[in-house]
């Protein structure tokens, strides 16, 4: 009930907001909406979408995977730490546009550059945070699965993963606004569709509403994963927590 | 170091350590052990006694194999054939009490576990997640769950520590009954003389550190015949022991 109070507040001063400013500056929220509903009809709007989504899906899949690996590795062992680190600080501090500009040139203005600038761009900050899980692994539960003999991959599923869970989720959960964000940068310097790409072409005509649509359409979708998908996930997870009454 | 699986000896398990010793923060290396050595026979319960802080648990991680670092030799049962009961019941959180004892025993069927969880009373909690257990009831998790293995050794490390007397008392009851009804081999470490009196074949008494071993006291009456009376004989015996390893040309 709250939360659609707050959400009713931002609409109404988006509102005011378009009234002072002019539509020509701030677009009504109806205006946008109209917008919506018109690209959607046209199916421009799901296009354009599904492109995106499509690389977000591919760019945080390929980071997440690797990158916990990767972080696993480091936390786990002292010596990959050492080796590893120096590089990470330096995948850390490599500005985003950087990688992204460096992949077109390098690999040509492809769809594998793309996506691969993404998920680049991702892994840094997945390692760091799987690494500080890996390193927080309780060595009494590693003994015990050791001394029952418990087998690599079940001690990995039912010892090890549950203990990274909320550092995985964490990670998740950064990384998929930072890898959409992205994308759309990506999407701006060297796809032909996608959000990124019409946010582009509105930019280059000044269309506000244009702009507004397509950010909008993604925030919801982003955010219908977010409570659809992430959140029971991590409900799941952490249902052997006792609850405080 | 060296392990191996039972070799032709003659016991279940055959405990050799020459020399443990730990480097600590400082550099310098301490010694914890010192020249043990220790053979339970199949189905025999052996209880090492000894002040606290002696390294009986070292002792016990070694033979475990969970500690390779030391100088000496372990025949124990292979893989798989090992139970332990840690100090702290070290159960995984996130998992019921159910399933923290079928993981480590996929093979154990529906009538043995009911069974198990019937004699330690925890029919009521199989379905509840360790945080919603007292230490006793996770305590009890935690024999099941090693008895569920069927081990031919099984590693108790002070399993009883921080309970109250009685309920130490009947948990020990229990546990002796399990070891009775499996017949597996066992070895227990305790701090406790009352406590190793009541359930041991055979004593283990070490001195502080580094342990060694100054006496090892065989009981051969069944643990159920055990009176009051043999259990006071018993104890003043363990004393005369201890007082004649104190009193004799021990380390200083």
């Amino acid at each position: 009930m709250l939360r659609l109070a707050s959400l009713a507040l931002l609409v109404t001063a988006w509102s005011i907001g378009s009234w002072t400013a002019g539509e020509q500056m701030l677009p009504a929220p109806t205006t946008v909406l109209t917008t919506v509903i018109a690209e959607a009809r046209s199916g421009e709007l799901f296009f354009h979408l599904a492109a995106t989504l499509a690389r977000v899906a591919v760019a945080f899949t390929l980071a997440m995977t690797i990158g916990t690996m990767i972080g696993l590795a480091m936390g786990r062992v002292a010596l990959i730490d050492r080796l590893g680190d120096p590089w990470l600080v330096v995948l850390l501090n490599l500005p985003a546009l950087v990688v992204i500009v460096l992949a077109y040139v390098w690999g040509g203005l492809t769809e594998i550059a793309a996506v691969l600038a993404v998920a680049v761009n991702k892994l840094p900050t997945a390692v760091v945070t799987v690494r500080e899980g890996a390193r927080a692994l309780d060595a009494a539960l590693d003994e015990m699965a050791h001394v029952f003999a418990m087998p690599r991959w079940k001690a990995f599923r039912h010892v090890v993963l549950p203990q990274l869970a909320p550092y995985l989720a964490a990670a998740a959960r950064s990384g998929l606004s930072l890898v959409w964000k992205i994308v759309l940068i990506v999407e701006l310097l060297g796809r032909p569709n996608g959000v990124g790409f019409e946010i582009g072409i509105a930019f280059q005509l000044f269309d506000v509403t244009r702009i507004l649509t397509y950010a909008l359409a993604f925030v919801v979708v982003i955010l219908a994963i977010e409570t659809f998908v992430v959140q029971p996930i991590e409900r799941r997870a952490s249902r052997w927590r006792t609850r405080t009454a | 170091m060296n392990d191996a699986h039972r070799a032709g000896g003659q016991g279940l398990l055959e405990v050799l350590i020459a020399r443990k010793t730990y480097r600590i923060a400082s550099g310098q290396s301490l010694e914890v052990l010192r020249g043990i050595a220790l053979t339970l026979a199949r189905g025999e319960v052996g209880v090492l006694v000894g002040p606290s802080g002696c390294g009986k648990t070292t002792m016990l991680r070694i033979i475990a194999g969970s500690d390779t670092d030391y100088d000496g030799t372990v025949v124990r049962p292979p893989p798989g054939k090992l139970a332990m009961v840690f100090q702290e019941p070290r159960l995984l959180p996130w998992r019921t009490v159910d399933d923290n004892v079928r993981l480590v025993a996929p093979r154990a069927d529906e009538a043995m576990l009911a069974m198990l969880f019937d004699t330690l009373e925890l029919d009521q909690h199989r379905s509840h997640y360790p945080g919603e257990l007292s230490l006793g009831l996770a305590r009890r998790v935690a024999l099941a769950r090693a008895f569920a293995v069927e081990p031919e050794l099984l590693l108790l490390d002070e399993p009883f520590v921080s309970l109250d007397d009685a309920l130490a008392a009947r948990l020990r009851d229990e546990l002796a009954m399990l070891v009775d009804r499996s017949a597996m081999t066992t070895l227990l470490v305790t701090h406790d003389v009352d406590e190793a009196v009541c359930l041991a074949d055979r004593l283990f008494l070490l001195s502080p550190r580094p342990a060694h071993i100054v006496a090892e006291v065989p009981i051969p009456l069944p643990r159920r015949s055990r009176t009051a009376t043999d259990m006071a004989t018993i104890k003043a015996e363990i004393a005369r022991q201890l007082a004649a390893a104190n009193a004799g040309p021990a380390a200083p």
